[in-house]
């Protein structure tokens, strides 16, 4: 049993108290983060990003991580009261999760979420532990071209299956990768786009980018209206289920988790595509599928379930390969670069600790999450009373403190209020931020790789087809580019998802 | 609960929930989402693709001016330079193609002219923190934030924004030791 080993040593880091603390607090910050409309878990763990400077490398992720999945229950909470989805991958509750709270069913709703989101959750650590470090040892034969053709297929991946219009995300990402270049050149080191500040030729802080977009943007995007609340039901109950829910949603759980694992790992893939498949799928197999759009609570399970799932199977890609797949992920690959432990096939090798640490907070974050959803459903809607008006200065405030603590720099103050400004009019405009961040993110890996690649093809680009695991990589890619039956669900996530802020 | 009828599942329609009575105990008022605010004119879609594109040429000579080199030799500029075609190409896609996509952009309402205000304070914060200390513009930009752009009454508006300032206070420089400019027990 030695393969064991690791995986029982995680538990030695998880189970100190301060880790303990780190999980329990990333899973409470996350719930609350999705139940307040405005931030999301992206925003959010911008703005913990300089917080993570202070504190071990391990410690630091269980908090982002516990946060992001946290993030992903919180958005049901509002999904299912207010209609609202708290940020996108809860759109798909709102359909049938509100009107079972308007038929007084707002418990069972609320209880077959959090347990099919434990449950996926579960599932899909499991698939972790036993697929990443597989994965990690395929990869550590991947070279320069395997890892530019990866990288390019992340940030295609996610500007295909975003919210936005397609060419808009495309047009963010090559944005992304051009914030990138500005600094040193990585191999040769010449100054580029620097317009001769000194400020800028150590390139743009990621960190200063980051909390810009994500945190002022949002902020000001949601100053421009005021948000005011009203309840689907005045009696939550307990948010709890009686046999016979079980009974109807099981089956729904167990597709959610296998569904939402697999598509988990695809880049670009994550809580939302999850979610809507799992609604798709469920739709499709019942019986009745009128009963969608009406309060089945199978349209609750299924995709919550599936939604976790994905969430947590997504952290693959970037643990085992190093290549973050979603927005989310770009941030905490940055801060883990940051912490000088780059994400990779590496990882599991020279940093155990920090890896099945991170892992196996998993589980006992999902524990957590399940515990604290019970009683503290009650509370969460208390907070929903507090004005967005005093939020927002109080986050603002907050962000430009924080990123000075990074760098004592003022000029990344700047930067933040400079990106804040550009998110805000990316979003006006109805471009996304999140494939910005993911290729400014991956810029530098891609740069190097691909300018090293050309090197070992010495000039000649048809080498990335002809080396067997890049090439199979571009074929996926082309069928990603071809293949019209994906239009088709965008098309959908587009117009459900265009009211959710802060998408994750 | 009064009588609704089968409403669309996930639209935010308007409709739907102006139908709510407002006497439901757990009711304030009504939520307005960004899908209510009108499209904007046909500026915006020009808008859009143009700025994209300028960056896009505009980095474009710079790459060039940077030595692009050769597949075999690359320069410093050659990566720059490929990026800047694909931006400007799909800015030019965009520009033709996208013409049809109007609901993407929004108006410009009032509320901007809020957010304008607030930058502007945000900048008036970085010009003053280093001379004065952050406490003093922490409040300020607070203030303003709470009071004049948040409506909030005085009573509201003083107590969070002392509250918040001694908690950054505590946070940033006692807690984490931060050497953020500031004048209290300096």
């Amino acid at each position: 049993m030695d393969f064991l080993q690791p995986v029982l040593s995680g538990f030695e880091v998880v189970f100190t108290p301060s880790n303990l603390l780190f999980c329990l607090a990333g899973v409470l910050i996350g719930m609350i983060i999705g139940v307040l409309p405005g931030l999301g878990p992206t925003a959010t763990i911008a703005l913990l990003l300089p917080i993570t400077y202070e504190i071990e490398p391990a410690s630091a992720i269980i908090l982002l991580a516990g946060i992001y999945y946290g993030a992903m229950y919180g958005g049901t909470i509002t999904s299912v009261l207010l209609q609202l989805p708290g940020e996108a991958a809860s759109v798909v509750t709102t359909f049938d999760g509100y009107q079972m709270a308007r038929q007084g069913r707002a418990g069972p709703a609320l209880g077959i979420a959090a347990i099919g989101s434990f449950i996926g959750g579960t599932v899909s650590i499991v698939g972790l532990s036993l697929l990443a470090p597989f994965l990690a040892g395929f990869a550590l034969r991947f070279g320069p071209p395997e890892y530019t053709a990866l990288a390019l297929l992340g940030i295609l991946l996610v500007s295909y299956l975003g919210t936005g219009s397609t060419i808009k995300s495309v047009i963010a990402a090559a944005l992304g990768l051009l914030l990138a270049t500005v600094g040193q050149d990585p191999l040769l080191g010449t100054a580029r786009f620097t317009f001769g500040s000194i400020n800028l030729s150590d390139g743009l802080d990621f960190v200063a980018v980051a909390m810009g977009l994500f945190g002022l943007g949002e902020i000001l995007y949601d100053l421009e209206q005021r948000a005011r609340v009203s309840f689907a039901t005045s009696s939550i109950g307990r948010a709890w289920i009686s046999m016979s829910d079980w009974a109807e949603s099981r089956g729904a759980v167990a597709r959610g988790s296998l569904l939402g694992f697999f598509i988990g790992i695809l880049p670009g893939g994550g809580g939302t595509l999850a979610s809507m498949a799992s609604y798709a799928l469920e739709k499709r197999r019942s019986r009745e599928p009128e009963r969608f759009g009406e309060g089945a609570i199978q349209g609750v399970a299924g995709p919550e379930t599936a939604n976790n799932a994905a969430a947590t199977s997504s952290f693959i890609p970037l643990l085992t390969l190093g290549i973050p797949t979603n927005p989310v992920l770009a941030l905490l690959f940055g801060a883990l670069l940051l912490q000088g432990i780059p994400p990779g096939p590496r990882l599991i090798a020279d940093n155990p600790e920090v890896f099945w640490g991170v892992v196996n907070s998993m589980y006992v974050g999902n524990i957590f999450l399940l515990i604290l959803s019970v009683p503290l459903v009650g509370v969460f809607v208390q907070l929903l009373r507090v004005r967005g008006t005093i939020l927002a200065p109080i986050t603002v405030m907050i962000t430009m403190l924080g990123v000075y603590t990074i760098n004592n720099s003022p000029f990344d103050i700047w930067i933040v209020i400079f990106f804040g400004v550009v998110g805000y009019l990316m979003k006006k405009f109805g471009f996304e931020p999140g494939p910005l961040v993911l290729a400014f993110v991956l810029g530098r890996i891609l740069e190097t790789s691909f300018r090293q690649s050309l090197r070992i093809f010495e000039g000649d680009v048809t080498g990335f087809v002809t080396r067997p695991i890049s090439g199979t990589i571009l074929v996926m890619m082309l069928v990603v580019i071809l293949l019209p039956a994906f239009g088709f669900v965008r098309g959908r996530l587009q117009r459900r998802a265009r009211g959710a802020p802060g998408s994750g | 609960m009064s009588e609704q009828g089968p409403s669309r599942p996930g639209g935010a329609v308007p409709g739907d929930r102006a139908a709510l009575p407002p006497e439901e105990p757990g009711t304030v008022l009504q939520p307005t989402t960004h899908e209510e605010i009108p499209r904007a004119g046909a500026w915006a879609h020009l808008v859009g693709s143009l700025v994209p594109l300028a960056v896009g040429v505009a980095s474009l000579v710079w790459a060039t001016q940077l030595g692009v080199g050769s597949p075999t030799q690359p320069g410093p500029g050659l990566w720059p330079f490929a990026i800047s075609v694909v931006l400007a190409a799909s800015s030019v896609v965009l520009l033709v193609f996208g013409r049809g996509r109007r609901e993407d952009y929004e108006k410009f309402t009032r509320g901007a002219l809020t957010i304008a205000l607030g930058v502007v304070s945000l900048g008036l914060f970085m010009v003053l923190f280093q001379r004065v200390g952050f406490e003093l513009p922490t409040l300020l930009v607070l203030v303003f934030w709470l009071r004049f752009l948040g409506g909030e009454s005085w009573r509201t508006t003083v107590l969070v924004a002392v509250g918040a300032t001694a908690v950054f206070y505590v946070l940033f420089i006692v807690a984490l030791g931060t050497p953020l400019p500031h004048i209290a027990f300096s």
